[in-house]
């Protein structure tokens, strides 16, 4: 399994793979080449095409037809290939400091290169930024509007410090919307279709629905899939997710996963002895080692963060809840009580016998209240945790001796658990 | 007074905040905590309540490591151990801004670990439009309730009038400072400029406007000296230790201007006059702030220090990088890239509050000075 998942996650050197990719696999390759392959297609035919943040309301620039990637995607992928090394050297030369997320330093010295060995994309003719998930992206995208010199269209979804937006948020996020798209309207000279827009949000929301759908079906026991499967399509949700094309392959995928319910059987190598949560984004670099580590044991990672990480919930048609939804939604954009009462939900019903916590290095926003969160939700599941430091694109900050005895501490726990309980049915 | 006599003065209170709270505690005053760097101090001080400055301490985190993983920065680190360890004690509120990702998650660790001391987050909108402002009005609301909880009685809109005022004059007085101190660079050295900076956090405004105008007339009346050696601008969130500036006045280098959070990055701006809603003109101040933490597309403040090197004839520039702030590393590049094209060599320092030696930071700057001739 950790071939293909070394194959396909935007990570890893291509390996052979034992068996042949599922339907669904090559259909999201297929999906994601063929967007890299547009983009550069309509910047050579001379369209505008922009460069964009994860989490930004997509549904705006989709609906005007325009071509969009994603540097975080690209930065994932190539450090997955292990091919950002020099673009990190690069960045630190040009005066980065190590300190910043490894996507952003990857990003801001393509940003001068425009060269790297696969996930190419062209000049910028505009950048769409939402700081939803973090504040570096603002500071990120603010150089790339700079040194390009184009505009650069930022959603500021400011920090909920309550449980959810107030209705005064709602407001000044509408009104970023409404100028996002007439700025989109004048760089592209294209005039928005709100029926258009009203499709594409529908799409939106069917895919939303699909990607959870998918991430679900892992709460069975045995899970039918390897939860490091899931990351190989996480380019729907990152770079396609108002797309039809997206709807196709989830649909796919959804298939698949329920034929292996049906035949009681699962992508999974090895008997599925423990589960667990994965908080925090995945060590691109080291994908293999973290995956083999867990195998090893028979740990299944069953759910992450990444589950409801695209749930963007709203009416198609109804911009005022397209604002709502991307301020409510990122864990990141949120006080430690939503959080916290997510991932307990989330715990049980994946019914998880423990959490590995991803200290990364990168990224402030995911650390500095993640000793908070470890207690609360440990204190209020019982369940048992570990934290490994690592960095999502980074080789230097993981280090895999630390990964294995922190895993094996896990496992230790999760097996006297184990005992315990099988003792008490006994 | 004379200068030393006022100098002394702000020195003290740049140098004993725990004394300054408890002068202020004694009289009966309530204070409230605005952390680092932007809060509506002017709604506390409308309410009748001190605004102290919490940036935090020379410390080693000990409490705060339950909370924080190491590499985030000294200022919150040390400003949440002074919480959890009581050092904090008697404050009747903190404000805390939620401008970068280590607040945001400060704003959280402070609830979990400090209960009992109110915290009261405020978040500042990136997009500074109509819009923005307007929602920053309405946060600026919210916080007025909540102080106004604390003070035990209502914020009216004179108070907040009068506040401006005040804050405006002590802008403008701040701004005559610095000016000023150009003149008189064998007086005003580094270490004095800065303190007389950061004592404006630990003081009433009123009480801090008037002696700053004690000094600035006292300046004025004495007679220019001509500096003879290098002059460099300081940027970044804070320019601590002392034992570091000093330095800078051991090797003959005086600091010409600066662009620091703690320093002169709060006096950029005034608050719009007007006769409106006060609160509108107070967040309308956020507007014109040039800062890593405001959203700045066209990089205002690349253009600004440029500007600043021109007109206060800066040979150099050291850029102070607070260890592990991302929002000023981002900047960084782009600043030093800007200066080297007019000629003016920049210096990145490494700023952490963790006590420790500034040997090495000595023979840097050492070096620098030399290069600057
Ligand atoms: S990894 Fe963290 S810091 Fe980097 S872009 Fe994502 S959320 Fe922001
Ligand atoms: S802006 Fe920088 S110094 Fe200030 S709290 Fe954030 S990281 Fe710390």
């Amino acid at each position: 399994m950790e071939e293909k998942v070394t194959q396909a996650a935007p990570g890893a050197a291509p390996q052979k793979p034992k068996k042949p990719l599922p339907k669904s696999r090559i259909m999201v390759g297929e999906q994601l080449a063929k967007l890299y392959q547009d983009t550069i297609d309509a910047k050579a035919r001379g369209e505008k095409i922009g460069w964009s943040a994860s989490i930004f309301p997509q549904e705006i620039a989709e609906a005007l037809g325009l071509y969009i990637v994603y540097p975080e995607n690209q930065a994932a992928g190539l450090a997955a290939r292990h091919q950002s090394d020099d673009l990190l050297a690069h960045a630190e030369a040009a005066g980065y400091n190590m300190d910043i997320c490894s996507y952003a330093r990857t990003s801001l010295a393509y940003m001068d290169t425009l060269t790297a060995e696969s996930n190419n994309m062209p000049k910028p003719d505009f950048v769409l930024c939402c700081n939803n998930i973090c504040n570096q992206l603002t500071k990120w995208f603010e150089n790339l509007a700079h040194q390009f010199q184009v505009p650069m269209f930022l959603i500021d979804t400011v920090y909920n410090y309550d449980p959810c937006a107030s209705e005064e948020k709602v407001k000044y996020v509408r009104a970023q919307i409404d100028d996002l798209i007439h700025g989109l309207e004048e760089i592209s000279g294209k005039k928005m279709d709100y029926d258009k827009l009203t499709e594409v949000m529908r799409i939106s929301q069917r895919n939303k629905d699909l990607w959870r759908e998918a991430n679900e079906l892992l709460a069975a026991k045995p899970a039918p899939l390897a939860g490091f499967d899931l990351f190989n399509y996480m380019s729907c949700m990152v770079c396609n997710r108002g797309k039809e094309s997206t709807t196709a392959v989830l649909e796919q995928l959804i298939s698949e996963i329920k034929e292996n319910i049906a035949q009681g059987k699962s992508t999974f190598p090895v008997e599925e002895e423990y589960r667990v949560f994965w908080e925090g984004i995945a060590c691109w670099p080291y994908l293999g080692h973290t995956f083999k580590t867990l195998k090893k044991y028979g740990i299944n990672m069953v759910a992450t963060g990444y589950v409801n990480a695209w749930g963007l919930e709203y009416e198609p048609g109804d911009l005022d809840g397209l604002a709502r939804a991307y301020i409510d939604l990122p864990n990141n954009n949120n006080n430690l009580e939503t959080v916290v009462a997510r991932r307990i939900e989330a715990h049980k019903k994946f019914q998880v016998d423990g959490t590995i916590y991803h200290v990364n290095r990168s990224c402030k926003v995911m650390d500095c209240q993640q000793y908070e969160t470890q207690r609360r939700i440990s204190e209020a599941t019982g369940i048992p945790f570990t934290s490994f430091d690592g960095d999502q694109a980074d080789f230097r900050a993981y280090s895999e001796a630390q990964y294995e005895t922190r895993i094996q501490g896990l496992v230790e726990v999760m097996e006297q658990r184990k005992k315990e309980r099988e003792g008490g049915k006994g | 007074m004379d200068i030393q006599a006022i100098l002394s003065q702000l020195s003290f209170a740049a140098e004993n905040p725990r004394k300054m709270l408890e002068e202020q505690l004694a009289q009966g005053k309530k204070v409230v905590g605005c952390f680092p760097s932007y809060t509506p101090e002017e709604l506390v001080d409308a309410a009748g309540m001190v605004p102290f400055g919490v940036w935090g301490a020379q410390m080693e985190p000990y409490l705060a490591k339950k909370y924080l993983p190491v590499f985030a920065c000294p200022i919150l680190q040390s400003s949440l151990e002074m919480g959890l360890s009581g050092k904090l004690d008697g404050l009747s509120a903190v404000v805390i801004p939620t401008l970068c990702d280590t607040f945001r998650c400060i704003t959280q660790d402070w609830l979990a670990g400090v209960p009992h001391i109110p915290m009261i987050p405020v978040s500042y909108p990136q997009n500074r439009t109509d819009a923005g402002i307007r929602f920053l009005r309405s946060e600026f609301a919210v916080v007025k309730g909540k102080l106004e909880e604390v003070c035990g009685h209502p914020i009216t809109d004179e108070d907040i009038k009068k506040s401006i005022r005040v804050y405006n004059e002590h802008t403008a007085v701040m701004r005559e400072f610095t000016a000023v101190a150009n003149e008189h660079l064998d007086i005003i050295d580094p270490v004095m400029r800065h303190h007389v900076m950061k004592s404006a956090w630990f003081m009433p405004k009123a009480e801090h406007t008037r002696l700053m105008r004690e000094l600035v007339t006292a300046l004025k009346a004495t007679q220019p000296t001509c500096f003879k050696g290098r002059r460099v601008l300081l940027s970044g969130i804070a320019a601590e230790p002392d034992s570091l500036l000093q330095i800078l006045t051991d090797n003959n280098v005086a600091v010409v201007g600066d662009d620091l959070a703690q320093e002169s990055r709060q006096y950029t701006a005034p608050i719009p006059e007007g006769q409106g809603d006060p609160l509108l003109r107070l967040a309308g101040k956020w507007r014109g702030q040039l800062c890593s933490l405001a959203h700045d597309e066209g990089k205002g403040r690349v253009d600004m220090l440029v500007d600043m090197a021109n007109v206060t004839s800066a040979d150099g520039m050291i850029f102070c990088q607070m260890k592990f702030c991302d929002p000023e590393e981002y900047d960084y590049p782009l600043i030093s890239r800007a200066l080297k094209e007019i000629g003016v060599p920049t210096l990145c320092l490494e700023v952490d509050q963790q006590p420790g030696s500034t040997e090495q930071i000595r023979t840097r700057l050492q070096t620098f000075a030399e290069m600057l001739g």
